[in-house]
């Protein structure tokens, strides 16, 4: 990982709160006080269970949820709220999302040209036919598709190259930021190999950047530079993937990283998962907020957990 | 040895789509000891729910076991055809626990009607002691306040709660046999470990022979005695827990370990499987796997291979056991696991957690 500060801030999120009316007087905050940056060219990680808010905040980005305070930049403009209409179809083009369900995230009556032509289409990205059937081409071609695909429908496709179709569509509009709201999860285990692979070749090649989307972080340190763990709507650590998992600090991290099943039965019968019980509202407060702990790792935490978290590290 | 519970042999599955036959399971056979965790582990389309489903009479309506026995008993649970042949074995004496628990239990009736009445059904018990069994096995699976939450519905429930009210049904008739299909995949991963926790835990306790069938190769080596890996609708091996993450034999149970993203190296690419699982509706020749072993001989596209001894415990089907066969080595990602994982999992470990 090279030096933190020469880098290029792609995507930034400052004090992101999202509300939701549930009927009730209060309304439900889904996120609460989101602070983070992704970097030109890294795999950002953001890491929570069911309800957590982490597909909520890539949905915000995507422009899809409102936000209730806070404002989302890309490449230093604004743009969450509203917006012109060519800035938002600028967002629209530059950042991307891949689905979980590839068969529910795909027009089944459409063919596979047709699916993977439609950003085109709405944005005239093509001159003529043949430009366009071209760029379609390269798109299959880079997800490891055949043109001969292109004529096909979605269910004629195993679930592995429906999910290649799902990242060509996204790909074909050449974003800078691919938002993947847990593309693998839907996945067969050795169909999920090919689309990580895939996905981390696709970086290389095209310098893209990601903003992935998981519940589980075996896949995370495999895939991410760098990890932000969600619990109940807030961000409760943020560090690099190899300092994340030498020093997880928050409690919550650590039961994530003990529910993690190993696949050796010695070890495994041995380990206990550790449950973390407290809720949101029992580490919250005035004197909480994200400290760096260690250089480039934030904690959601008290100035006294703090110094608790800190010296832990130095043992682990 | 340990008795034998339950025995099926050569079983086949057919399912009929449209004017197509698909040969789901191809002969399987299986014989699981009193008392002991069985894992069945594979990827969606190896049959590994149907086959489990000929134990319980629960094959969709299209679907028809064409060959083989399921002995239970004494009985051929193959050959019951009427529902009430079923009553007193399915949910009684076999149980199943499925994937999501919210389509399991009846959305519109409480959580206390919907154990009451296996109870009551299945022990005769009157409605005051059904109940107040019922709030103890709601407290023995761990909901806190259970007499309070007799009432609740399912949608008042947490995932994680659901799926222990569900373990509360299937175990309130005390079953004999337990098949878990796939019980944790629709649950948060914290929530997962607490679930097989609890299923271990009833278990030991009360001694039941479990069935567990699923994806996740993690799962398997916590929960599992032995374990089979099916594919394209057979049990392709089979062995010890150990024999099997430790000394796999088959290719394919190779490819499954190594495609781990447990095991991957950052900047690496993860092992995986070219192509995609055989066509059931064909007739499948040789070994199913062949034409996406990078290591088939010539002879995986022509015979089926049978089951080689590799230890009293352990048999593989595939001809890289046959004494003729090429002298091959299981890919480097999977080779000295246990040392590799214990790096992992000790301190300084990607996987430490830190009770030291």
């Amino acid at each position: 990982m090279s030096d933190m500060t020469n880098r290029e801030v792609l995507l930034s999120l400052r004090n992101v709160e999202i509300s939701f009316d549930n009927g009730g007087k209060e309304k439900f905050k889904a996120v609460q006080d989101a602070n983070f940056d992704i970097y030109k060219g890294e795999t950002f990680a953001l890491v929570g269970e069911s309800g957590s808010g982490k597909t909520t905040i890539g949905r915000a980005i995507m422009r899809i949820n409102p936000l209730s305070n806070g404002e989302i930049t890309f490449e230093g403009n604004r743009i969450s709220g509203k917006l012109s209409k060519q800035e938002d179809m600028n967002v629209i083009r530059n950042i991307q999302m891949i689905f979980q369900d590839p068969a529910a995230s795909l027009n089944e009556r459409a063919t596979i040209e047709y699916i993977i032509s439609e950003g085109l289409y709405n944005f005239h990205l093509y001159e003529n036919e043949e430009d366009r059937i071209a760029k379609v081409d390269k798109a299959l071609e880079e997800v490891g598709l055949l043109p001969e695909h292109k004529s096909r429908y979605p269910h004629e496709f195993s679930g592995g190259q429906r999910q290649r179709v799902g990242i060509a569509r996204a790909l074909i509009m050449e974003p800078k930021l691919i938002v993947a709201d847990e593309p693998i999860s839907a996945l067969d285990v050795s169909i999920r190999a090919q689309v990580l692979n895939l996905m981390n070749k696709l970086k290389a090649e095209k310098s893209l950047t990601y903003l992935f989307i998981a519940h589980d972080l075996s896949v995370v340190r495999f895939i991410a530079d760098r990890v932000a763990v969600i619990h109940l709507g807030r961000i409760v650590e943020i560090a690099e993937t190899e300092e994340l998992f030498a020093h997880p600090l928050h409690p919550y991290t650590i039961s994530l990283l003990s529910a993690v099943p190993m696949p050796d039965p010695i070890i495994e019968k041995q380990r206990e998962p550790i449950v973390y019980t407290e809720t949101v509202a029992e580490k919250t407060g005035p004197d909480y907020e994200m400290r760096e702990i260690r250089p480039g790792h934030y904690v959601y935490c008290t100035p006294e957990q703090g110094i608790e978290y800190y010296n832990t590290s130095m043992n682990q | 040895m340990k008795n034998i519970v339950i025995s099926a042999k050569d079983i086949e599955v057919q399912f009929r789509v449209r004017d197509n036959y698909l040969t789901a399971i191809r002969n399987v056979s299986l014989d699981l000891y009193e008392g002991e965790t069985f894992a069945i582990v594979g990827e969606s389309g190896s049959g590994k729910s149907v086959f489990t489903k000929t134990f319980t009479g629960m094959l969709e309506s299209n679907g028809k076991i064409t060959n083989g026995s399921v002995m239970y008993h004494g009985q051929d649970l193959t050959k019951l055809t009427k529902e009430k042949d079923w009553a007193g074995i399915r949910g009684v004496k076999i149980a199943t626990i499925f994937q999501d628990p919210m389509t399991s239990l009846n959305p519109i009736r409480t959580i206390g009607s919907q154990i009451t009445e296996v109870i009551e059904k299945h022990q005769k018990l009157s409605k005051a002691d059904a109940k107040k069994q019922a709030i103890e096995i709601m407290e023995r699976v761990g909901i806190t306040n259970a007499a309070e939450r007799f009432d609740n519905y399912p949608f008042q429930y947490s995932g994680g709660m659901r799926q222990r009210i569900v373990i509360a049904i299937a175990l309130s008739c005390h079953p004999e046999i337990l098949i878990c299909d796939e019980p944790t995949t629709a649950l948060d991963v914290t929530i997962q470990a607490q679930i097989i926790k609890l299923i271990k835990d009833l278990q030991k306790e009360l001694g039941f022979t479990t069935i567990y069938i699923t994806h996740d190769l993690g799962v398997v080596a916590n929960v599992a005695d032995r374990v089979g890996v099916m594919y394209g609708g057979q049990i392709i091996e089979y062995g010890t827990v150990e024999e099997i993450f430790y000394d796999p034999k088959h290719p394919y149970t190779w490819a499954l370990l190594s495609a781990l993203p447990q095991l991957g190296v950052k900047g690496e690419d993860l092992y995986y499987i070219t192509g995609t699982p055989p066509s059931l509706y064909n007739k499948i020749k040789g070994d199913a796997f062949a034409p996406r072993n990078p290591h088939a001989l010539k002879i995986d596209f022509e015979q089926e291979p049978p089951f080689f001894r590799v230890s009293d415990t352990h048999y593989a089907k595939t001809w890289l056991l046959d004494p003729r066969a090429p002298k091959l080595e299981k890919p480097e990602a999977i080779q000295n696991l246990h040392e590799k994982i214990t790096r992992m999992t000790s301190k300084g470990g990607a996987f430490h957690v830190g009770h030291d």
